[in-house]
């Protein structure tokens, strides 16, 4: 497994906690929803704390939390489990969550394009190849027909630019 | 037609590449066949029984000729020389080769054409009316709103990994030819009290193992929010459909364990929050993908040529003109059907030289523009009158002319056993049976309006609910069996078909089937109470006498 943080194979400073298991001493770390939820306030106290989040929790739980929090881990227990991408947008452009957001689980090369659309920027890539291919693989697309929080313009806004300048220079 | 530009070009031509590294990476071993499954369904590509299977998708039902003959290439070219016609506007191939296939999208992604989304657990190609832009009374051309959402829908990041998959059709005439209420999402296209034109949106329709007809869940939804509306759905599936059970994945069965109440409350709290989320479609975006699409330059032409008046004499003609042709929205023009359902053949094939041939039919009587229906059939959808016996000429030269549509052998059918892995039991022989049954035309013009639907398994490829028959094939002991329904409908007054009894052998279908209609041609009230009428109206009791008082 390799981290893709911004586009690049990083270090992963984040340690993850197992279920049920002691906080380390120090250091950032990522610890499961139920064990961040039975005390919310002394986990934060650890410092640097990002969350675990499963695909089928409701998001209002960890709201309140959002901009003390500094990664969101969301899960794909397969990738053909799409939940985690609506939970990724929802907390990027209803919830204005603007931490580190990462793709954890089985995340594959071909999801690449769609999850950095739907707004994760750090990728927990299964395989090193994919990670190795990340920074290609990205690119693959220069078009897209849908709005996201991603910012890229979509085709219809394109076209609409394109009309109105046109029209400006007749 | 519906113009590319630049930017749909760019996009359709980097899946092209996109697919073409990940069959690289199988064939090398890189990908997993289990990971490499979700890609290749996602670009439309099957593993049968004997091959790899490639849908391509026509999207709304419109091709050019151009179009046209680029299948019909690829079907020589990569495939066996024809290509079936499926009843969602897709066209498929039987025979590919999976190291041939991206160059195989590449040549169709030349002309526009592509395959995304024709397969796997996502949105699907977005179906309409074949009769779209041409038919009287229609409200407006429900393409226009296919194509908005067939690019919405086009490899969308949040739900290209749905808990299935999941198909929207949209109509904008009082008569439903594209079935929506058998559709995730149906679009009834109307205008409200006020003159706005916006949509009646439907959802959880679907057959497979557990059959529903679609719910209103809003009677209005204007035009410039159906995205953010589309969007909501979508959103309250992907979070809450089931993934525990692929039989309980459909949005169909999410929408039966809430109630339709719960449902669209959910869907209109998320609708809410989203406050258009950038969707909202202005008019200018409206405008600016209807300019994209061009219409013929119809010339002023009379309502009843001297050549139809001449051609009137030959009862041949006549009686094709009388069930193939359908008024047009202009006056002089007609709208043509292309049965693709000949007497013994498969139904919805069409071979590599009937597709370039009817090509050159459309750039001589169509403006070069063909329609592809769900029934399995095409049409020419702009035919001058005047040129309707000449064209009537060639298509029966090519064995395009037989005069059935909408009777008993146009029969909808899916590919079944001889092609399909999940099949139980054949289908097309069935509906080759009884197209020779019924051949004689004269008996199958008395018989009246009567479809009949065939699927070789219970997931319902081939529409069997709601076939005024179905036929549906099981497999009992290792051998073929056929359940029977009758009264189904697909239409604006949809409805599932009854079972008339229990499943009967192979070789009794078309004895049974004959003897429905024989039932039904006995029970009618008059010549124009149509099979489902008559069914309708004494149910599946008197039928089911006649057809097991012998067995």
């Amino acid at each position: 497994m390799r981290l893709v943080k911004n586009g690049r194979i990083t270090t992963d400073l984040f340690v993850h906690v197992a279920e049920g298991a002691e906080l380390p001493g120090d250091g950032a770390i990522l610890v499961p929803a139920a064990q961040f939820l039975a005390d919310p306030e002394a986990v934060l106290k650890h410092g640097k704390v990002g969350v675990i989040w499963p695909n089928n929790r409701d998001l209002d739980d960890l709201v309140p939390y959002l901009d003390r929090l500094a990664a969101v881990a969301l899960v794909f227990p397969s990738f053909r489990d799409g939940r985690a991408y609506s939970q990724a947008r929802l907390l990027r452009e209803r919830h204005g969550y603007d931490g580190e957001l990462r793709a954890t689980g089985q995340v594959l090369r071909d999801q690449f394009v769609f999850m950095s659309r739907a707004g994760f920027d750090a990728f927990e890539v299964k395989k090193d190849a994919d990670a190795d291919a990340f920074a290609e693989t990205v690119k693959r697309y220069s078009v897209f027909y849908q709005p996201t929080g991603d910012g890229r313009v979509t085709a219809l806004n394109r076209r609409m630019q394109l009309r109105h300048s046109e029209s400006a220079g007749q | 037609m519906y113009a590319y530009d630049e930017l749909d070009r760019t996009l359709i031509n980097e899946r092209v590449s996109e697919f073409r590294d990940q069959v690289k990476r199988r064939l090398s071993g890189e990908l997993t066949e289990e990971e490499f499954k979700m890609l290749r369904l996602q670009n439309g590509v099957y593993l049968q029984l004997h091959a790899y299977m490639f849908r391509v998708a026509i999207p709304y039902g419109t091709l050019s000729s151009k179009q046209l003959r680029r299948l019909a290439h690829v079907a020589r070219r990569y495939d066996r020389g024809y290509g079936h016609f499926t009843t969602r506007q897709n066209i498929q191939f039987n025979w590919i080769k999976l190291a041939e296939l991206p160059d195989a999208l590449a040549e169709l992604a030349e002309v526009g054409i592509h395959a995304m989304q024709t397969s796997g657990n996502n949105m699907r190609n977005v179906t309409s009316d074949q009769w779209a832009g041409v038919a009287p009374g229609e409200v407006e051309d429900p393409r226009i709103w296919s194509e908005i959402l067939r690019q919405h829908t086009t490899l969308h990041p949040e739900f290209s990994f749905l808990p299935r998959k999941f198909k929207i059709a949209i109509t904008a005439s009082e008569h439903d030819r594209a079935a929506i209420k058998i559709h995730d999402i149906g679009l009834r296209l109307h205008k409200n009290a006020d003159g706005e034109t916006g949509f009646e949106v439907l959802v959880g329709g679907g057959l497979g193992r557990t059959p529903f007809i679609a719910k209103t869940i809003k009677p209005f939804v204007a035009g410039r929010d159906i995205l953010s509306y589309v969007e909501a759905i979508l959103r309250v599936y992907n979070q809450y459909g089931r993934r525990d059970n692929i039989y309980k994945a459909r949005i169909k069965i999410l929408v039966h364990e809430l109630g339709i109440e719960k449902f669209a409350k959910e869907v209109d709290e998320e609708w809410k929050q989203m406050d258009g989320g950038g969707l909202t479609l202005d008019h200018s975006v409206i405008d600016e993908v209807r300019a994209r699409f061009s219409y013929p330059a119809y010339e002023k032409l009379p309502h009843m040529p001297d050549e139809l008046k001449q051609a009137a004499h030959d009862p041949l003609f006549e009686r094709w003109r009388k069930n193939s042709v359908a008024p047009h929205k202009v006056q002089g023009y007609s709208i043509v059907t292309l049965s693709l359902k000949p007497v013994g053949g498969p139904p919805g094939d069409a071979t590599a030289d009937q597709m370039d041939a009817i090509a050159d039919l459309a750039d001589k009587y169509s403006f070069g523009e063909i329609r592809v229906g769900h029934e399995q059939n095409l049409a020419l959808p702009h035919v001058a009158k005047r040129n309707l016996p000449q064209l009537w000429k060639a298509l029966d030269r090519l064995g395009l002319a037989t005069p059935n549509v909408n009777l008993v052998t146009d029969i909808i059918a899916c590919p079944g056993l001889d092609y399909c892995s999940l099949a139980n039991a054949r289908s097309i022989p069935i509906a080759q049976e009884l197209t020779r049954r019924f051949a004689n035309h004269d008996t199958a013009e008395m018989i009246g309006r009567l479809h009949i639907n065939i699927s070789g398994c219970i997931n319902a490829c081939g529409h069997h609910h709601v076939g005024h028959i179905g036929i549906l094939g099981v497999e009992k002991n290792g051998e073929e069996f056929y359940q029977i329904t009758i009264g189904g409908r697909a239409d604006e007054n949809a409805q599932m078909g009854a079972l008339i009894g229990p499943a009967v052998p192979y070789a009794e279908v078309a004895d049974v089937i004959e003897d429905i209609v024989e039932a039904y041609l006995a029970l009618r009230d008059r010549p124009e109470e149509l099979f489902v009428d008559t069914v309708k109206r004494l149910g599946v009791e008197p039928f089911k006498e006649r057809v097991y008082a012998t067995r």
